[in-house]
This record gives structure tokens, C-alpha cells and sequence, in this order.
């Protein structure tokens, strides 16, 4: 139980200069120790993704983050690309693939909407959890668990913008509770947001 | 011991600075400093072995004056000239009018005629451009607002010069002519062509000749610097540089005018051209040594005897002199609204006499306006307070600057616009660099462009690219560039050997740089990647690979497919360019690493052709079972 957790952040923002929020919640996370960040957009400017490697990433790694901001209700382009090209039979699916068996899926995503935008009678007219339901099943499909997703809402509002280091704060705050397992997964499977896990944290 | 030939003399005034230079600057003296107590040293005074051709040499050392101005003026294009009007004319103009009046007043007090007294006051107000800005460029405080505004009082006083050479002849004092029985004004080489012509005429004359100046550096200069660099002969060059400077001075001394201001004139004009940086690179060598001989022979000029005859009337002039200069800059600096601390480096900078002084002083004696006697105490006490200025400097570094520690002195640097900022230094514009250039303009990255074909340079500046003539093989071309600043060196250049060689020598001199290169073909780019360059780029991978990306699509592959292919073709064939590097010049394991290459190729080839999606991407393969496949 007191093992550490390794974690990696899978991060995909096509245009990391301008973003504020993804970018503070991104580099709060370098240079600690046993997360590995990831910037795919960094490292496959042309889209071709070396797949292997990023396999071997994954079977290092006990909790894999995917974040990202929340494009058209779903990742951008070239997570998804990861995901076809990556999670591929034989290795995360189908006989005898158990390399990804028992690890953590977590989303970690970024919304333009406020969250009650995502409600059954707001713009979006589905709830964030509605509308991660392909990453849950993903997960699941490969013998994940997919726990509730961090989500910043109102990324763009003066609220957030301007509260970038908080926010930042409480990401790495969660992210390392879930490396020194400090969480009761029991316990947070039953929230909606990764985020309210912050009260039992700091009481 | 004065008459052992011309290279007897060179061989003193060499080792002098050899050895007083590296000595002074490792004490933290300065270089100007050095020099002037070599030329003490070496001096009739001291060891003796100059003498009386003392201020013949002195008189041509006055040429790296010269020389300076026109490298300062290829560094000041028009419009920042312009914008210095303002100081160069109210502090320089101010400087110059007070500081007379002040040294006349003082002068009169002690019982000289009103017109020698003038005399004096004009003559000393002017101080000593060669030191001034050797000595703030060595400290790199040219930039600096005080250096600005010590350079615009220096500019002014240059300028000063004229009518002063103009004035001085009129102040003659009757009793000195009475004496000499009225010899005229024989030696005044300086007076030139304009003496025998009326006031006007000779504002006519110097006005037509800063036209010409302007009017040739603009339109006859540039075909002329090109034919000569098409000939590919870098000493013909060097010489041509030389020759304008030479023809200039040559030409506003037969005006009358200051050969400094002339040169300082055309560099101006010359700011702009394309062989900017290589003229500074091949000027500034001569530059140097000249300024360094003036420098001994001011030091070899101070007449000792004179000093120890009278060593405390003069050790006070001295003394007065240098207060006096520094009140009234001090002064008009806290009018001009210089911050304190830059006052006092600007103040301490110029509180010196000036070699025109040396000048002035014996045309004032051949046109009887001073004494001959005064005119010598007067040479002593300029060349004495020349001395005190390093270490006024040094007192000002030491002791007043560590009180404006906090201030920030170099606020000023940053709105000097200049190529020298460019974090990019590109060698080589032609078909290859361009392409590079222009994604960086693309995105508000300057460059800085060096390329040495002459013809190529005219047809990009008629384009608008400002491209510098130049071979960036040369350390020195480079650092002129700006390659301390920047931050990448491209090297663009089609010829292999001296791509080769150029990187060797920045690695050396600018271990800082990250140098991108062009590889001209695959043996190239081992060489280069053995030099430990990790961004080597072969000139024609890339385009050879999109053809064949438009070749497969033509014969039938879908063209996300053959991009694909095209793209696992370069990762392998980069991968295996940086492991054949090492092996490259061993030709044994270098064709077992080819083999080996080839192999590999043909395997991965063959896997394509008949299975092209499973090797790349299986999970768009169609093969897959499709009972579990739910998820994809």
C-alpha cells in the first residue's frame, strides 16, 4: 500500500502558447518524482506516433492521465490519434492482452462551459460523466478503472485565468494524493469530480 | 640611438604596447592607460629611445582618430544620428561655449590678453575623443546613456574644430607678430584652400564637399565595394577601405576640414551598405595599433624637463583644468536630466584636454596667437590631464559608481535598434537560406544575413533583405554580427569544406551558439554530425521525399498512406545517418554499417509492400479478429 504510484501524464494542447490554464495545471506537474509528463503535440509535431515507445511508457506506468481541454466533447486530434494507434489489439484489447489490466485511467480535462452548461437542461444538455462515457468504456474495455475526471470548468473565465496558481495547486495536490495512494478509491468512485476529493484532503 | 631605420622604431613602439598593454590590463588599468605610460617609458624622458621624431609619429597616429570615427559612424545609421541632434547640439554646444568662457575668464585673472585668453579657453574645452571612447568602449559603457551623451559632446567639439581653425588666425595678438616681424601664417596645413577664400565661399565649398561625401558613399561607393569584392581578393578590399579613409581625410584637409568629421561622415552614409560589417572588421585592426601609437606618443610627448622645472605651476593647471571640465559637465549632465550616476561617469569620461589641443596649440603659435612658451606648458598640462582620466575612471568605477549599485544603468540599451540584437545569424542567402529566412520573418524573427557572392547581395537588396557582405568564416565578421548575442548560427552556406571549417572556428570562439547546419550530401552530414552538430539538415531529404510521396500517389496509393511511408522512411533513415556517423572515416565498419542499413531498408521495404499497414499502424489493419473488437 505505501508503494508509490507511477503516473503518466499523456497531455495534448495543440496551442500551448495560448493557453493559461492547461499550461499552469501542466507545469505543476514537471519534475516530480515518479510522474512522467508527456507533451504529445511537443514530441509528434507531424502526428506520427511512435507506438511502440508509447506502449512501453504505458506498461511502466500505474495511473495514466489523459489531459487535455475538452475539444467538441472529446480530446483533440491527436489523442485520439494515440488512442486508435496505441490501444491497439494485442496489446491493450483482445486475447491474451492484459498489459494495461489493472491500472488507473483518470481525465484530466479543461471546459470553455460553466458547469451547469453541462446538465440535462443546459446548453450541453449532457453532464461531463455523459459525455466521457467513450474514455470510461475505453478504460474499462482494456482492464482500466476510470476514475472521476478532474475538470476545470470556465477555463477561459476572469475567475480561473486569474486564479491559474490555485488551480494548479489543487491538480498537483490530487495527482500526488493518487501517487502516495493516498485516496480511498472506495470512497471516490462515488463522486462526480475527481475535484471534491480536495475537502477530504486538506479537512 | 633615434636613427637605427624604421624598424628599430616599429620594433620599440610594438614591444612597448606588447608588453605595457596585457601588463595595465590585467591590473585593471585600462588599455589606454597602458599605452600612455609605455610611450613615458620609451619616451626622451625615461629610456629615450624615441625622440624627436616624436611628433611626426604622433601627427600620423592622429590618423587612428580618424580611422575611429568612421567605424563609429558605420555603427550610427542617419536616422539615430538624427536623433541625437538635440544633445549633440545643446550639451555639446553648451560644453564647448562655457567651458571657453569659464578658461577665458580664469585665464584673464592670471593676466593674459583677452584674445589669448579666448585662444586658450576654446582650445582647451575640447577633450579627447580617442580616449574617451576607447576607454568607454572597452567597458563596454558605449550604450549606456552617459556614453551616448559623451559621444554627442565629442561630435559637437569635432565639429567645433572648423571654425576654431577659422577664428584662431584673426585672434593674432599684434605684440607677438611685432616680434616675429610679421612671418605670416606659413605652416597652416590646416587653413588648406579655404584660407585664400571668402567667408562664404567656404561654407559654399564645405557644404558642396559633405554633398559630395554623401552623394558618393550613397551611389558610387556601393558598385565600387562590389566590383572590387566580386574579385574574391580579400586584401584588395582591406586596401580599399583603407583608401577610402585615407581619400577622405585627404580631401577635407584640403578643405580645411576635420579629416575626423569627414570619415565620421561617410561611415555614416556607409551604415546602411551591405559591407558594414565587413569594412569595421577590416578597419578595426589599423584602428587599434594607430590609436595605440597616438596613445605612446602623447605618452612620449610629455616634456619632463618642462615638469620638473616648474612641476607645482603645472601639476595645478592640471588640477584646474580637470575641475573646471568636470564642473561644467557635471553641470549642464544635471541640466540635461542624467541620472547621477551616469553624470559622473559622463563627467569624469571628458574632463581631459584633447590631441586637437596639439593641433590647435602650434597653429595658435604659428599664427602668433599664443606664445610658444605658453603653447608648451599648455601641451604638457593637456597631455598630463589625458593621463588622469583612466584613473578617474578607474575612481569613478571603484569608489562612486558601487553607490548607484542599485540604479539601472543600462536602461538605456534597450531601444538601440540594431542588427547586432538579432538572436539569428544566418551564413549563406542563397536558394537554401532564404527559405529558412523567410519562415523567420514570417514570424517577427530577425536575422542577421552574411553571404559573400557580391551579385547575389545586389539582387536580394533590390528584394528588400538586408544581407550583409561578409565571409561569416571569419571570427571577427561574426562578432561584429552580433555572435555573442545571438542565440543561433544557421549555416547555410552550399561549400562543404568551409562549412566544415566555419562551424570548427564558432565552436570554438562562441561555444554559446546552437548552430543549425546544411548538409550539401550524406558524406557531409557525417562530417558535420561527427563535429558533435546535432541539427543537420541535408539540402535535398526532404523535397526527394515529398516527390516520392507524389509518386506513389500517382501510382495508386491512397495519400495518407504514402505520406505515412514516407514518414517511416525518414525516422529510419535519420536513425541510421546518426548511428553510420561515428563509423564514417573507418571504411571497414562504415560498409558493414551500410550493409547492415541496407538490410534493413530492403526488410522494412518488403514488409511495406506487402503488408504496408500491419508493420506501421496494425490497429487500422483489417486483419484483425473482429468477434472481440468491440472497441475499435
Amino acid at each position: 500500500m505505501n508503494e508509490l504510484n507511477k503516473i503518466l501524464i499523456l497531455f495534448a494542447h495543440p496551442a500551448l502558447e495560448k493557453s493559461i490554464v492547461n499550461k499552469s495545471l501542466f507545469s505543476a506537474l514537471q519534475g516530480l518524482e515518479k510522474i512522467t509528463t508527456h507533451d504529445l503535440y511537443e514530441v509528434y509535431p507531424d502526428f506520427f506516433i511512435d507506438v511502440t515507445f508509447e506502449q512501453e511508457l504505458l506498461k511502466e506506468h500505474d495511473i495514466i492521465v489523459f489531459q487535455h481541454p475538452l475539444y467538441w466533447y472529446s480530446s483533440p486530434a491527436l489523442l485520439k490519434k494515440w488512442q486508435d494507434l496505441v490501444l491497439e489489439h494485442g496489446f491493450a484489447y483482445g486475447e491474451g492482452a492484459t498489459a494495461l489490466h489493472g491500472k488507473k485511467l483518470l481525465s484530466a480535462i479543461t471546459t470553455g462551459g460553466i458547469r451547469e452548461a453541462y446538465q440535462k437542461n443546459g446548453v450541453n444538455r449532457y453532464t461531463i460523466r455523459q459525455i466521457l462515457t467513450p474514455f470510461d468504456q475505453s478504460a474499462h474495455f482494456c482492464g482500466m478503472e476510470y476514475l472521476p475526471p478532474f475538470v476545470v470548468h470556465g477555463a477561459r473565465l476572469e475567475d480561473n485565468c486569474g486564479n491559474t496558481d490555485r488551480l494548479a495547486r489543487e491538480y498537483q495536490t490530487l495527482i500526488l494524493a493518487l501517487r502516495d495512494n493516498r485516496l480511498n478509491y472506495q470512497e471516490i468512485r462515488q463522486y462526480e469530480y475527481l475535484n471534491q476529493c480536495l475537502d477530504l484532503l486538506n479537512p | 640611438m633615434h636613427d637605427q631605420g624604421f624598424f628599430f622604431q616599429a620594433f620599440i613602439y610594438l614591444l612597448a604596447a606588447v608588453l605595457s598593454v596585457p601588463l595595465a590590463k590585467r591590473l585593471g588599468l585600462g588599455s589606454v592607460l597602458g599605452y600612455l605610460v609605455a610611450g613615458v617609458v620609451i619616451g626622451p624622458f625615461v629610456l629615450g629611445l624615441v625622440g624627436e621624431e616624436q611628433s611626426d609619429v604622433l601627427h600620423f597616429a592622429e590618423f587612428g582618430v580618424v580611422m575611429m570615427l568612421f567605424l563609429i559612424g558605420l555603427e550610427l545609421q542617419p536616422s539615430l544620428l538624427w536623433k541625437m541632434r538635440g544633445s549633440i547640439l545643446g550639451l555639446g554646444g553648451l560644453q564647448v561655449l562655457i567651458t571657453t568662457l569659464i578658461i577665458a575668464g580664469v585665464s584673464r585673472f592670471f593676466g593674459l590678453s583677452w584674445m589669448m585668453a579666448a585662444a586658450l579657453g576654446m582650445i582647451l574645452a575640447l577633450s579627447s575623443t580617442a580616449i574617451v571612447l576607447q576607454t568607454l568602449n572597452e567597458k563596454g559603457l558605449m550604450p549606456t546613456h552617459a556614453g551616448q551623451s559623451s559621444f554627442s559632446v565629442l561630435l559637437f567639439q569635432d565639429i567645433a574644430v572648423i571654425p576654431m581653425l577659422a577664428l584662431l588666425p584673426l585672434m593674432a595678438s599684434p605684440e607677438l607678430l611685432a616680434s616675429v616681424g610679421g612671418k605670416g601664417n606659413s605652416g597652416s596645413e590646416h587653413a588648406g584652400l579655404t584660407a585664400t577664400l571668402a567667408g562664404w565661399q567656404q561654407a559654399l565649398l564645405v557644404l558642396a564637399v559633405v554633398a559630395v561625401i554623401v552623394v558618393a558613399g550613397r551611389f558610387l561607393l556601393r558598385p565600387v565595394f562590389r566590383f572590387i569584392a566580386e574579385t574574391r581578393l580579400h586584401e584588395v578590399f582591406t586596401a580599399a577601405s583603407l583608401l577610402i579613409v585615407v581619400g577622405i581625410a585627404l580631401l577635407m584637409q584640403l578643405v580645411g576640414l576635420s579629416p575626423a568629421l569627414g570619415t565620421f561622415l561617410a561611415g555614416v552614409v556607409l551604415a546602411e551598405s551591405e559591407y558594414r560589417h565587413e569594412l569595421e572588421t577590416d578597419l578595426d585592426p589599423f584602428k587599434g595599433l594607430l590609436l595605440g601609437l597616438f596613445f605612446i606618443s602623447v605618452g612620449a610627448s610629455i616634456d619632463f624637463l618642462l615638469l620638473l622645472s616648474q612641476p607645482w605651476l603645472i601639476l595645478g593647471l592640471v588640477f584646474g583644468l580637470v575641475i573646471i571640465k568636470f564642473a561644467v559637465l557635471f553641470f549642464l549632465a544635471i541640466v540635461f536630466k542624467l541620472e547621477l550616476s551616469q553624470n559622473f561617469l559622463f563627467s569624469f569620461a571628458l574632463a581631459q584636454g584633447g590631441e586637437f589641443a596639439f593641433v590647435l596649440f602650434s597653429f595658435a603659435v604659428q599664427n602668433h596667437v599664443l606664445p610658444a612658451d605658453t603653447a608648451q606648458l599648455c601641451i604638457v598640462v593637456v597631455a598630463l590631464s589625458m593621463i588622469t582620466t583612466p584613473l578617474l575612471m578607474m575612481l569613478n568605477e571603484s569608489l562612486i559608481q558601487p553607490l548607484f549599485a542599485n540604479r539601472n544603468i543600462k536602461s538605456r540599451e534597450a531601444d538601440q535598434i540594431d542588427e547586432k540584437e538579432n538572436p539569428v545569424i544566418i551564413a549563406g542567402f542563397g536558394r537554401f537560406g532564404q527559405i529558412v529566412v523567410r519562415l523567420l520573418k514570417a514570424n517577427n524573427i530577425r536575422a542577421t544575413v552574411l553571404d559573400h557572392d557580391p551579385g547575389n547581395i545586389e539582387m536580394l537588396r533590390r528584394f528588400g533583405w538586408k544581407v550583409f557582405y561578409g565571409d561569416a568564416g571569419r571570427i571577427d565578421l561574426l562578432r561584429n554580427a552580433g555572435a555573442e548575442q545571438a542565440k543561433l548560427l544557421i549555416v547555410a552556406i552550399d561549400d562543404k569544406e568551409h562549412a566544415v571549417e566555419m562551424i570548427k572556428l564558432v565552436r570554438k570562439h562562441f561555444p554559446h551558439l546552437r548552430i543549425l547546419a546544411r548538409a550539401v550530401d550524406r558524406p557531409h552530414a557525417y562530417e558535420l554530425l561527427k563535429l558533435g552538430i546535432d541539427e543537420v539538415y541535408r539540402e535535398t531529404f526532404s523535397s526527394s521525399l515529398e516527390m516520392g510521396v507524389g509518386a506513389l500517389r500517382i501510382l495508386g496509393f491512397r495519400a495518407h498512406q504514402a505520406h505515412r511511408m514516407a514518414q517511416v522512411f525518414r525516422r529510419h533513415d535519420e536513425g541510421s545517418l546518426k548511428k553510420l556517423a561515428p563509423l564514417w572515416g573507418n571504411e571497414k565498419a562504415y560498409l558493414q554499417g551500410v550493409h547492415q542499413y541496407l538490410s534493413d531498408l530492403e526488410g522494412l521495404l518488403n514488409e511495406d509492400s506487402q503488408e504496408l499497414h500491419l508493420d506501421v499502424d496494425p490497429a487500422w489493419s483489417s486483419n484483425i479478429p473482429r468477434e472481440d473488437d468491440h472497441g475499435t
